[in-house]
Parts: C-alpha cells; structure tokens; sequence
C-alpha cells in the first residue's frame, strides 16, 4: 500500500509537461467584447463586408442567449468581458509572413521543438504538411504547393476569404449555422483564425494534412474556425493536435469544426487533445467548448471522426454527423481519459435523414481520480430514412473510488425501418486480468496500463499512424500510477 | 392562459371544500404542496425528466372533480367481472377516486393486515400513517406530485406487519365512470414490514364514454428483508389520460418487483423512482406497452443505488403500431460509497409502421469504482428472416408477424409469478394483437 501510494503522489505531482510560455511579441486588443471589438477584428483581418456582417449577426445573437447549463458539469463562471479576443504572433513582423523556415521567428520554432513536433522532421519524416496555428492566425503553411498542383486547398481560413471568396462564402456557416448554440454564437462572432480545406472532385489527397492548436497568450480565448470541404469522389485526412502552455486563469476554447462531404467523398478527421488540464486541485485547465460537425450531403459519402480526449479541465462537445446522402456513413471513435478533477461531457450526434445510411458508434471512458466522464449522445432516425442503421458502444472504466461515469444516450427512432442499437458497460478493470497479469510477473501498474491500451485499442487503431503512437504515449502517461 | 392556473384557481376557491372532506392528516401537507406546485408549475419538455411527454396539453382541458365526495350509485362487485379468470385475489375496488367500502372480500386478511381507504387509516392508526404519508413524495420536486398532494381526498392504505406473509394477492381494481369528463386523484401508500412478503394487482379499467384525466401517487416502503411485488395493469381508452408517479424505498436485504402492462390506453406516463437504500437490496423493474393509433407511453425511471451491494434489473419492451408514440427513460444512479452494486437496464422496442415514433434514453451515472452496469437498448423490426421461415411453412404473413410480436413481449410476460395472471396476461396480449381487445364495445369496463 505505501508503495503505491508513493507511486500516485509521485505521478499526482508530475508537472505538466508542456507547460510553458514562448516570449513572442504577440498583438492583443484591449480585454473585453463588444461590437466594437467584432468590427475591429474584421477589419485587423480586412475582411470583406458579408464576412463582417455575418460577424455581428451572431453578436447580436449571441447577446440575446443565455450560456447553457444542462451538461453534466461544473462550469465555472466565465467572464466574457474578462477575455481578450484577437492575439496575433506574427504581427510586428514581415506582413507577408515568413517564405522559409529560416524565417520563422526563433523563439516559435524552439516552441514547436519543445513540444516534440519540429517542423522539419515531420516535413522530412511523415510527408505531412503542417499548418501550425498559434494563437489565432497561421504562421506557416507547408507543402502548399505540392498539394496545390493537385489543385487541394489547404491554408488559413483569413487567407482563403481574401483568395477563395466564393468558396468560403458558399459554405461558412451551412453546417453549423451562427445560431447553434451559445459557444457557436460566439465564435462566429469574434473566430480569429483556422484552416481551411478543400478538395476538388476526384482529388484523393496524398498526405495527411495536419494542424496544431495550442493557447499561447495569457487570456486569450482561442475561437478556431475550420472547414473543410471534400467535393465529389474526393479523399482527405485530417489531423488535429493540440497542446497548451500552463496557466493558473481558465483558458477559453471555443472552436468550430464544419465538415461538408459530398457524393462518394470521404473525409477522416481525427484529434488528440492535451491541453492543460489544471492541476492537482483542480486549480485552471482549459475550457474546450467545441462545436464540430459534418453534414454529409452526397450520396455514398463517409465521415469517421476519432477523437483521443486526456487534456483540459473541461471538456463540452459532440463530433457531429448530419446523413442526409443517401447511403452515406459516419463514425465515431472516441477515447476520453480524465484524471484529477477534470470533467468530460463528449459524445456525438447521428442524425438519420437519408436512405439506407449507416453510423457507428464506439466510445470508451476512463475515469481516474475525483474526474467525472460523461457520455452523452443521441441517435436520430427521421421519417424518411429508410433502413438506416446504427450501433453504439459505449464503455466506461472506473479507476479509483471518487471518480464517476455517466452514460446518456438519446434515441429518436421515427422510422419503421431502421435498427438502431444501444450498448454499454460500466466497471472496473478486472480483478482476474490483474492477477493474470500479476501471476506473470508483471506489476500492478504496468498492468493497469497494458489492460487499458488493450482497452482503447479499437479506438487507437483507427487513428493514423503518427498520431496512434501519440495517443498511446499520452494514454499511458495520463494513468500511470491511477491505481491505489 | 397557462394550464396550471385553473389549478391554482380552484385551490384558491374550493380549498376548503377539498379540506372538509378529507381526512385532516392529507390536509397537513396541503397548503406546501399548493406553494411548491405554483412555484414549479407544469414541467415543460424542456425539462429532463418530461422531454416526451406534453404535460401542460395534459392538463389544459376543464375537467369535473368530485370534490364533495358523491357516492357513485353502481355496485362494481356486481358489474365488474374480472378480465382473469381462476386468479384468487382479495380483490378491492377504488372508483374514480374513492376507496369502495360498502362490500369487502369475503376471505379476511391475516392477522394485522391492513387494506382500506386512508381515511379509514388515519382513525385506526393515525399514527402509522403520519409516520409514513408523503414521506417518500418529495411535492418540491416534481411538479405532479404536488397537485396530486394539492388535491388528494382520499386514498388506499396496504399494510403488511412484521413477518407476515400475505398468500393471497391483493387486487386493486381502478374504476374510472363518470358522466362528465373527470379528473381524479388518486393515492396509495403500501408499507410492507420488516420480513413480510405481499404481492399486489393493480388494474386500471375506464370507461369510454368520456375522459379522464387521473393522477396517482404511490409511495411503498419495504422494510428489511421484506418482499413487494407490485403489478400494474392498465387497460383504458384513448380518451385516457393517466400520470402516475410511484416512489419506493427499501431497506436492507429487501427485495422488490414493479411491473407496469400497459395493453390499451391514451395518454400514459409512468414514473418509477425507486431508493435502494439499505445493503443487499434488490429490485427488478418490468414494462411491457402494447400501443397503436395515437396512443402514447412513457415510462421514467430512476433506481438510485445508495448502499453498497444492492442489486437492480430493468427490462422494458415497447411494440408501436400506428402513429403511437413510446418513450423510456431509465436512469440508474450509483452514489459514491455504493460498492459492489450491480445494474442491468435493457429495453427494446419494435416500431411497426412509419409513423410510429420511438425515444429511448438509458442512462448510467456511477460514482462508485466497484460495480458492474450495463444498458442495452434497441430499435429495430421483426425479423425478416423468421418472417420468411414462418411462411415457408405454410403460416400466414399476419399470423407469423404476430406470432413473433407476441414472442418479443412474452419475455416480459414470463417475469411474472402469479401463474394466473401470467396465463391471462398471454392470452390478453395475443387478443391485443390481433385487435380484438379494443373492439369490446359491449361492456363499459371491460376494454
């Protein structure tokens, strides 16, 4: 017993490995919101007129709404007013941003060094192009023209509303209209920056496109905004990392994620968060309020979200899928992992309105510590989609005696036709496997983690290559020592 | 104008109407129940809890109450035969609202046993009764369960003392008749003692010239190592309104069944909030809804597992013909401390035509670390491949659809230990599928 306590104070106190702060000279507004503040970020964006009055549409809505309470969390107090809303890093500098890598400001690039994602080794190593986001606007594109030949889009969203007018006009804001919700209310009216994708018909993308988000200024909410768009018979993957400094104020993240798909297109969006998750105590962490959400218009399309969840000290959202193409497909692949006080409400949405669509559900929770783990999800079937069909899995695992696990499922079945199924389990890991493990040889606490990597599995081995090893190191290192 | 005013109207002007003719005890929860029910108001479907069901629509219609009390000219012993046969009960009939003392079973109860009307109660043992009434119904809480405590005159009273075992089921006829559209309130408080065992029916007949809209509020308590079964049988109309909200809490070691038939109705919401608040505690929850046309059923319910190695069982099946609707909601609750429980939750539906719509919403909230919980629930048709099968063998696509309708539910069926009703349930549900059940225009209680 005293062992393993040694072993929990030991990794209880652990630091946050990735918390630290780049000294970058960094352009923040005056704290506070207003729309003021809306119109000044448009125009520090110059952005054109319908972009703005977009912008101050959702304002308008937003200040009309109340922010919603009925999640399974604790959502401390947010101080709207308290937050800056635009931080740009690369402002100070060339206006044209930086050609090469050598002009890259030093200090962000030994910030990417100390996260472990140098850009040069993952250009040299994995082919990837990486749009590195920090604090609001991208910094550097890479393999731009590579993926340009093919005729793929792959750049910041402020970019793409200066150069692809049309394109972003024709779909921002179609899968997740400004009215939403609350959190997307907001981001639609003060989004500073995100990535933007398309691909055009036939285009199989050749690589992995990928972009990091990480907070870097103090209080500065980050509102991401990406949409990706896959024309017909078009091919993507795409990957989300994210990692953040340590802050002691709760930092503010409300993204948003619009996916359209089209016929017979394929889009792959896969994510490993590990913000700051606060500490010990529960003291800060990350407020990650997402909205994300792919509509799959075209028939024979397919979507597959997979989510690996360890950081930030709230974590509110639900990867969406909308079926409205007929003989479309979606899934969801989703590990969330709390520990401390950290407290998740995740989940998905499956809404059925095409003909003979098809969605799977798998998630997997593990709950450590005084965390609470919630899965909430609904399955919507309408009238007209006939011989739909769903099955969810949900899982939870329960590491210590004060943490908790919720499952919510939301079935909506009006159709005749579909079959929709609904699983899930809830326990501890196995008294039998332990001793399994033990009689061999193998100590409690590798053993702990060698059941929940085998656990996870099914969802780790969705995610892309580079990313899965991530994951499994982030899983490891977010339940070592959890059993006492 | 809000449904819930006319609530408080009347309350405002017949309160003491109300008051003369109820036992003083009812009386004492009276005047908290009225605040709480103007302060919650109807829940909306915004609320949790009543995501499907339209309460306020429920409610907005004017109906009569009998709030002075009139007798009903009409015997039911003499009326009402019983649906199942060969099924020796004690049988008690509450009418409308009003507990029917003027002819009782001719077999006595053992020794000690109680089951009459609360008003007859609260002379007998005034104090038991205090000890127990709206103890378990929290009217601050839920907004029904303060109007039900709001309007309540009267209602019935089982009690079973320590180690008695009752042989006999005791069989609760509800009787709905009325010439005008009536609202009535209904109420039951079951205590069940330490080590004594009770199994009890209740079956809810209307008649169908007119509507009713009835609440009911049922609180058992079941004492250490006791045993409580309890059956509810609905058979109304469409014209039927029913909101009943049943609360049990049960001590060490106790064990419970509650199960709910809903075969032909209008309007139904059950909700079934049990506590497991004693170790070893055990119960099993049970729901079988036939609905077709319009008719719409939801069940909502929540075992809250307080102490460590209790145990509990849910299985709800759903059959939606027409445009009916069907709604379960299951919340099973394990509170921090509460090791070694384990929770099983299951429900399946099968959804017959387009129209009908089904909501299902299992949920597990755990803050204890040893424990085993699953859910389960589907939504889906008949198999087409039995379907096939069947016909293959020279068996009717209709025959061979309710052949397999009828397969689905028996599950739900054979939980049941009273062999006779069991047996009736069978031949009822076959009945009911076949669409025979609803045709019976001949007698008013008998849908």
């Amino acid at each position: 017993m005293e062992e393993k306590n040694k072993f929990v104070r030991e990794v209880a106190e652990k630091k946050y490995e990735y918390g630290f702060t780049t000294d970058v000279q960094t352009e923040i507004i005056d704290k506070g919101l207003s729309e003021e503040v809306v119109r000044i970020i448009s125009a520090k964006k110059g952005e054109p007129e319908w972009l703005l009055d977009f912008r101050l549409k959702a304002y308008r809505y937003w200040l009309a709404q109340r922010q919603p309470d009925w999640a399974h969390l604790t959502l401390p107090e947010i101080d709207y007013q308290a937050i800056s809303y635009y931080a740009d890093p690369t402002q100070g500098r060339k206006k044209d941003g930086p050609k090469t890598l050598d002009e890259v400001d030093p200090e962000l690039m030994k910030t990417f060094d100390k996260l472990g994602i140098p850009l040069e080794e993952r250009l040299a190593l994995s082919g990837t192009a990486v749009d590195a986001v920090m604090d609001s606007v991208s910094v550097k594109t890479t393999f731009k023209e590579k993926l340009s030949e093919k005729g793929i889009i792959f750049c910041s969203i402020s970019e793409a509303v200066r150069e692809y007018p049309d394109l972003v006009r024709r779909y921002l804001g179609t899968v997740v209209p400004y009215r939403d919700n609350y959190f997307a209310a907001l981001n639609s009216a003060v989004f500073s920056d995100g990535s933007f994708v398309y691909i055009p018909k036939g285009v199989r993308c050749p690589m992995e496109l990928s972009t990091y988000f990480r907070i870097n200024a103090r209080n500065t909410g980050q509102f991401e905004r990406t949409l990706i768009v896959c024309d017909d018979g078009g091919y993507v993957s795409y990957l989300e990392g994210c990692t953040a400094p340590m802050r002691d104020e709760n930092q503010l993240h409300a993204a948003i994620v619009e996916i359209v798909v089209n016929d017979n297109a394929e889009v792959k969006y896969s994510t490993v968060q590990n913000w700051y998750p606060g500490d010990a105590e529960g003291r800060g962490g990350v407020l990650n309020l997402v909205t994300k959400r792919g509509h799959l218009r075209g028939a024979n399309s397919k979507l597959s979200w997979t989510q690996v969840e360890t950081g930030s000290a709230i974590t509110w959202k639900y990867p969406s899928c909308v079926l409205s193409g007929d003989n479309s497909q979606a899934e969801f692949y989703s590990v969330a992992v709390t520990n401390n006080y950290q407290q998740a409400d995740t989940g998905t949405k499956m809404i059925h309105l095409g003909r003979n669509t098809r969605s799977t559900i798998i998630s997997k929770g593990i709950s450590a510590g005084r965390s609470q783990n919630s899965y909430r999800g609904l399955v919507r079937v309408a009238p007209g989609a006939d011989g739909a069909r769903n099955y969810s899995s949900c899982d939870s695992l329960l590491l210590g005696s004060e943490c908790g696990a919720h499952t919510f499922p939301y079935m909506d079945v009006q159709n005749d036709t579909a079959v929709v199924e609904h699983e899930a389990t809830t326990s501890k890991i196995s008294e039998d496997q332990l001793f399994y493990c033990n009689q061999r040889g193998i100590p409690t606490e590798e053993a702990v983690g060698l059941i929940v990597n085998g656990y996870a599995k099914e969802v780790i081995n969705k995610l892309p290559m580079e990313f899965a090893v991530e994951a499994q190191k982030l899983l490891s290192v977010s339940l070592e020592g959890t059993v006492g | 104008m809000n449904s819930e005013q006319q609530y408080i109207d009347l309350y405002d002007r017949y309160g003491e109407v109300i008051a003369s003719h109820s036992p003083a005890l009812l009386n004492g929860l009276r005047r908290q129940a009225y605040e709480d029910f103007r302060r919650l108001k109807f829940p909306t479907r915004k609320s949790e809890r009543y995501r499907y069901s339209d309460v306020p629509a429920a409610f907005a219609p004017d109906y009569g109450l009998n709030l002075k009390r009139l007798d009903i000219p009409v015997n039911p012993y003499d009326v009402f035969t019983c649906d199942v046969p060969n099924l020796s009960t004690s049988l008690y009939f509450v009418v409308n609202d009003a507990f029917y003392d003027k002819a009782r079973p001719a077999a006595p109860l053992p020794q000690g046993v109680m089951v009459c009307s609360l008003r007859e109660a609260a002379e007998k043992c005034p104090d038991l009764l205090q000890a127990h009434y709206g103890r378990l119904a929290p009217t601050g809480e839920d907004a029904l369960t303060a109007l039900n405590t709001m309007l309540v005159q009267d209602g019935l009273f089982i009690y079973v003392p320590k180690n008695t075992v009752l042989e006999r089921a005791v069989q609760v006829v509800n009787i709905l008749r009325s010439d005008v559209d009536l609202m009535v309130n209904r109420r039951v408080l079951v205590v069940v003692e330490e080590g004594a065992q009770a199994r009890i029916l209740f079956c809810d007949h209307a008649a169908d010239d007119r509507a009713f809209l009835a609440t009911q509020v049922v609180e058992a308590f079941v004492g250490e190592n006791a045993r409580l079964e309890l059956y509810e049988l609905e058979e109304t109309h469409v014209k039927n309104h029913r909101f009943s909200n049943l609360y049990a809490r049960q001590a060490a070691y106790s064990t419970t069944v509650f199960a709910g038939f809903t075969l032909h109705n209008g309007f139904t919401r059950n909700r079934t909030d049990i506590v497991l608040a004693g170790r070893g505690a055990e119960t099993s929850l049970y729901g079988c809804v036939i609905a077709d046309q319009e008719q719409h059923v939801d069940n909502n319910t929540l075992i809250d597992h307080q102490a460590p190695d209790s145990h509990s069982t849910e299985l709800y099946k759903y059959v939606l013909d027409d445009r009916a609707t069907g709604a379960f909601a299951g919340r099973v609750l394990v509170r921090a401390g509460a090791q070694g429980v384990t929770s099983q939750e299951s429900n399946a539906n099968l959804c017959a035509t387009k129209e009908a719509r089904m909501y299902t919403q299992p949920m597990l909230e755990i803050y204890a670390d040893d424990v085993k919980c699953s859910h389960g629930s589907t939504v889906g048709q008949l198999d087409e491949q039995a379907l096939f099968y069947m016909r293959q063998r020279g068996i009717a696509p209709e025959e061979a659809r309710t052949l397999l309708k009828f397969a689905f539910v028996a599950q739900v069926l054979d939980v049941l230990k009273l062999d006779a009703l069991r047996d009736r349930l069978h031949y009822l549900v076959e009945k009911r599928f076949r669409g025979e059940l609803g045709k019976c225009e001949g007698c008013k209680f008998r849908k």
